[in-house]
């Protein structure tokens, strides 16, 4: 079947980051696939190093003070990490593109949005300029903004925070890519604009096959709209799954206490709210043990010692932890 | 049953609060709270919640006459604030602290943790409205941060030395310093990661027990305002559209924008998200500098008929403590 082909693969991954107080292992041995038409949620808090991942599969990273140490990304079995700047100028934007968070600082406010279309599309698809006019038109038509041949020309301050999000989501579809990564693309939006945009790329991603790897910190978001989920943590993935095992079932015990710790709209009011216990580690010369061990319920001594191993469990799901590696002995 | 019944005392009550700020060179003024009537009672907890740019923290602020309000009145414990002087309003506002979303912007960071809860306590002092000694200060100091869960060895920081959570509870400590009747929470757990945001709830549910308090909790995140308010308003534009028992809102929500509200928050949980309808809605909100004729919301209301866009429409009791402003119920 050619949905279950993978069309990126993230071998090993490792990204540190140089600082005055030690070396950051802002991601330190990161794994997945992603196939053709899937939706990927990456969940984690801040620093949990989901954003580090993303950029570093566009060789984004900043260096310095950032270093991508080790690992592969393979799109269609090229590594990505060893392709010069030339080669790399055609994958990004053309096969990969990203939004981001905040609209506001991802479009340049000084170019009025029909310049910044064409600059990509001309660049990418080879085409000439009333061409690519033509082609940013009915992008922007296709992302719901009214009367595009009209606001094509205006500037970024005259959009809203949610049109300005579908213009990003307009360019970034632009040049048809494989591979949309979306960095928290609501976070910033209200809710009723969340679930807008959340229905439009849902719906694009559908239309144009397009895989899309969401990167949030809200769980509802993933629910709603991923097939496969990796719970990150630490910089590394504790737990990956299927969307609908990963709510019914969930492993890690921070993930229980992830799912558990926030309220919910459709439940009655319990007690007292489930919390996970202290702070998440500071990632400066982390232990080489499991990093959740202070703030986990069930840790053993096998915890505080060493980093635990992924352990597969049935299909297309993993988990680090030490309490599945017993459960065999 | 919640915990509040409607007979309760009233602590805090706004009447048709107005906060207008003037636009430069022009002659329109943006009316970020247009008119909002609301009562808070002895000891519970009112959600306040809306989306961004509806006059939410603008309402805050003026109860707390961090500005002042273009009309209206607040009444604090039968007390109207705009009647008082500028010494009379100094003691009145030792009894409403306000704690902010932000936890970076709002500790100076010069400061310590010390200074910071030690400042309301030596302004109030200074101004002759508390007298402690500073034995009885730095005392207090300490018993507060034992309170909201920081070790006392800490007081000697600097904010920048603590997390996000951490932060925060230095934040409520330093509302708590004066015994507050009320505290204004200002989207206190939005900028905190989710494992956090728990025990910041966790904690200021204790609070409220232990120091019997009554808050005004605003957020936009709806299932948060859920858990822990006895009643929510829901605000859109710079007007109540809803003010109703917690419960009783989210089993049964009256105004389209609160239905509208509640189907788009995502739910975690992938089995319930497959069957739910979601009542998406057109547009952005409208800019709030305009007089609006009829209904604020009438512009993206699914359900608008023609009387909405002639005649705005009031907040009234519609049984049950549920209040709503929609014409559909008339």
């Amino acid at each position: 079947m050619a949905e279950d082909k993978a069309i990126l693969e993230v071998k090993n991954l490792k990204t540190y980051f140089k600082t005055d107080s030690g070396i950051v292992k802002a991601v330190d041995g990161v794994n997945f696939t992603l196939k053709r038409g899937e939706t990927l949620g990456i969940v984690g808090e801040s620093g949990s190093g989901k954003s580090v991942t993303n950029l570093s599969v566009m060789k984004l990273i900043p260096s310095p003070p950032g270093k991508i140490v080790d690992g592969e990304v393979l799109l269609h079995g090229r590594n990505i990490l060893s392709l010069n700047n030339r080669e790399l100028s055609k994958i990004r934007g053309n096969k990969i593109s990203m939004i981001f968070q905040d609209p506001m600082t991802s479009l340049n406010p000084f170019l009025k949005i029909s310049t910044q279309m064409i600059e990509t599309i001309m660049l990418h698809q080879k085409l000439g300029k009333d061409e690519a006019w033509d082609r940013a038109v009915e992008m922007l038509r296709l992302v719901g903004i009214p009367a595009p041949e009209k606001r094509i020309d205006a500037y970024p301050h005259q959009f809203s925070g949610g049109m300005r999000q579908r213009v990003m989501i307009a360019m970034a579809l632009s040049c048809n890519p494989e591979i949309l990564i979306a960095d928290e693309p609501t976070t910033a939006l209200d809710v009723t604009i969340q679930a807008q945009i959340l229905e439009l790329i849902k719906d694009l991603s559908d239309k144009m096959g397009t895989a899309v790897i969401m990167i949030t910190h809200d769980l509802g978001v993933v629910a709603g709209m991923c097939d496969h989920v990796c719970v990150m943590y630490a910089g590394r993935i504790v737990e990956k799954a299927k969307t609908d095992d990963l709510f019914a079932d969930p492993r890690h015990p921070y993930t229980v206490g992830l799912i558990n710790s926030v309220p919910r709209l459709d439940q009655g009011k319990e007690e007292a709210l489930y919390s996970i216990k202290g702070q998440p580690p500071n990632l400066i010369d982390l232990p080489d043990c499991c990093p959740f061990h202070p703030r986990c319920d069930r840790a053993k001594d096998i915890c505080r010692s060493q980093y635990p191993p992924e352990k597969v469990l049935g299909s297309e799901r993993f988990v680090r932890c030490w309490l599945y590696e017993e459960e065999k002995n | 049953m919640s915990k509040t019944s409607i007979q309760q005392e009233v602590l805090l009550e706004v009447r048709d609060l107005k906060q207008h700020f003037p636009i430069r060179h022009s002659q329109n003024v943006i009316r970020a709270v247009d008119g909002v009537s609301f009562s808070l009672r002895k000891g519970e907890t009112l959600g306040l919640v809306g989306e961004s740019g509806c006059g939410k923290s603008t309402t805050a602020r003026a109860i707390n006459y961090l500005y002042t309000p273009t009309s209206g009145d607040i009444i604090l414990d039968g007390v109207n604030l705009s009647s008082l002087s500028r010494r009379e309003m100094a003691a009145a506002r030792k009894d409403m602290q306000m704690v902010f979303q932000d936890p970076y912007a709002s500790l100076n960071p010069r400061m310590t943790v010390n200074q910071i809860i030690l400042e309301p306590l030596r302004i109030n002092k200074n101004r002759g409205v508390i007298s402690m000694t500073n034995g009885e200060m730095d005392k207090r100091v300490e018993e507060l941060m034992e309170i909201v869960g920081l070790s006392r060895n800490l007081k000697n920081r600097f904010p920048h030395e603590f997390s996000g959570g951490q932060r925060q509870r230095i934040g409520i400590a330093r509302a708590l310093a004066l015994n507050p009747k009320l505290i204004l929470l200002d989207e206190p757990v939005s900028a905190l990661d989710v494992s956090i945001q728990s025990q910041v709830l966790n904690l200021l549910t204790k609070l409220q027990k232990e120091f019997g308090l009554t808050y005004l909790f605003i957020a936009h995140d709806l299932a948060v305002v859920k858990y822990i308010s006895d009643r929510v308003a829901v605000m859109y534009l710079g007007k109540l559209v809803e003010v109703s028992p917690s419960e009783e809102l989210y089993d049964r929500p009256l105004h389209p924008y609160t239905q509208a509200l509640l189907s788009a928050v995502p739910i975690p949980d992938p089995e319930v998200e497959k069957s739910r309808q979601r009542i998406i809605l057109e547009g952005d909100v409208p800019s709030p500098d305009r007089i609006q004729k009829g209904c604020y919301f009438c512009d993206r209301c699914p359900k608008v008929m023609d009387k909405c866009r002639s005649s705005i429409p009031e907040l009234k009791d519609r049984g049950e403590d549920h209040q709503v402003a929609c014409w559909l119920y008339e």
